[in-house]
């Protein structure tokens, strides 16, 4: 069976859900970070591979702000945890728990 | 006899969800590293699949931001965090089955959709995306946000000096 677009759209949903579950399971702040960048390239797949199969350079050119947009939010991010575990001396989700009842 | 480009695909996407699988759930290790090193080849061959769907720049930069600067970025900032203790705390099961539930839902609604849509019919592979294409596209059409951009990560370089200074008032 030859490769089209539902292929990639298929493992574009699968990645997504493997980042989805990584949120929602694990408890370590860099970990769920980094599931949400799984989530992110997930994202940048479905786009590209409707890109090339609608003959449309728009989805790429979204894709490129994407990436961009993700190293900014990357970099801020991180500099939250360091700046949270300074204070607080944990980047587990457990021990943030000021906000509760 | 299947063409070569769809042997690499089913090798690039078979190689992306087992790394990403491992770098979410790895269930020999927790570390933060382990996750961050998967992540790695996840995006590598992430990487390959927009290469064979001819987004060659995006592919370069996937791999040049990605895979080189988000990720060092991550590993310093493991290093400066030394997570040694958050490795022997416990995931409550109930949590793991909620969350593949509900994960698992999602998925499905997701693959229906996409089987239901059939959004490959009739559709003919065509755009090329080399540097040529997509910095034409950049510095024509997409001038505006492309600066709009420069000035976001201005604003974050900014942020990031003032949040990681030694005093937060």
């Amino acid at each position: 069976m030859t490769v089209g677009l539902n292929h990639y759209l298929v493992v574009s949903a699968l990645l997504f859900s493997l980042g989805l579950f990584g949120v929602l399971a694990r408890r370590n702040l860099l970990v769920i970070y980094m599931s949400l960048e799984l989530m992110l390239n997930a994202a940048n797949l479905a786009l590209v591979a409707f890109s090339r199969y609608n003959a449309n350079l728009k989805g790429q050119v979204m894709v490129f702000f994407i990436i961009t947009v993700a190293a900014a939010e990357v970099a801020v991010g991180l500099a939250l945890i360091v700046a949270l575990y300074r204070k607080r001396g944990t980047a587990h989700v457990e021990d943030l728990n000021s906000l509760r009842l | 006899m299947p063409a070569l480009t769809d042997l690499l695909f089913y090798a690039f996407a078979g190689f992306a969800l087992l790394c990403g699988f491992l770098c979410v759930a790895n269930p020999l290790s927790r570390s933060p590293v382990t996750s961050a090193m998967f992540l790695v080849l996840t995006i590598v061959s992430l990487a390959g699949l927009f290469i064979l769907l001819h987004a060659f720049f995006l592919g370069a930069i996937q791999i040049l931001v990605y895979a080189g600067a988000v990720m060092v970025l991550f590993l310093f900032v493991i290093m400066l965090l030394d997570l040694k203790e958050e490795e022997r705390r416990k995931i409550r099961g109930i949590t793991i089955g909620l969350g593949a539930l509900s994960v698992a839902v999602i998925a499905g609604i997701l693959i229906r959709a996409v089987a239901a849509a059939e959004p490959s019919a009739g559709g003919r592979p065509l755009v090329e995306g080399g540097t040529r294409e997509l910095g034409h596209a950049l510095f024509t059409l997409y001038l505006l946000p492309f600066e709009v951009m420069s000035l976001l990560l201005l604003v974050g370089m900014v942020g990031v000096i003032l949040l990681s200074k030694k005093e937060l008032k």
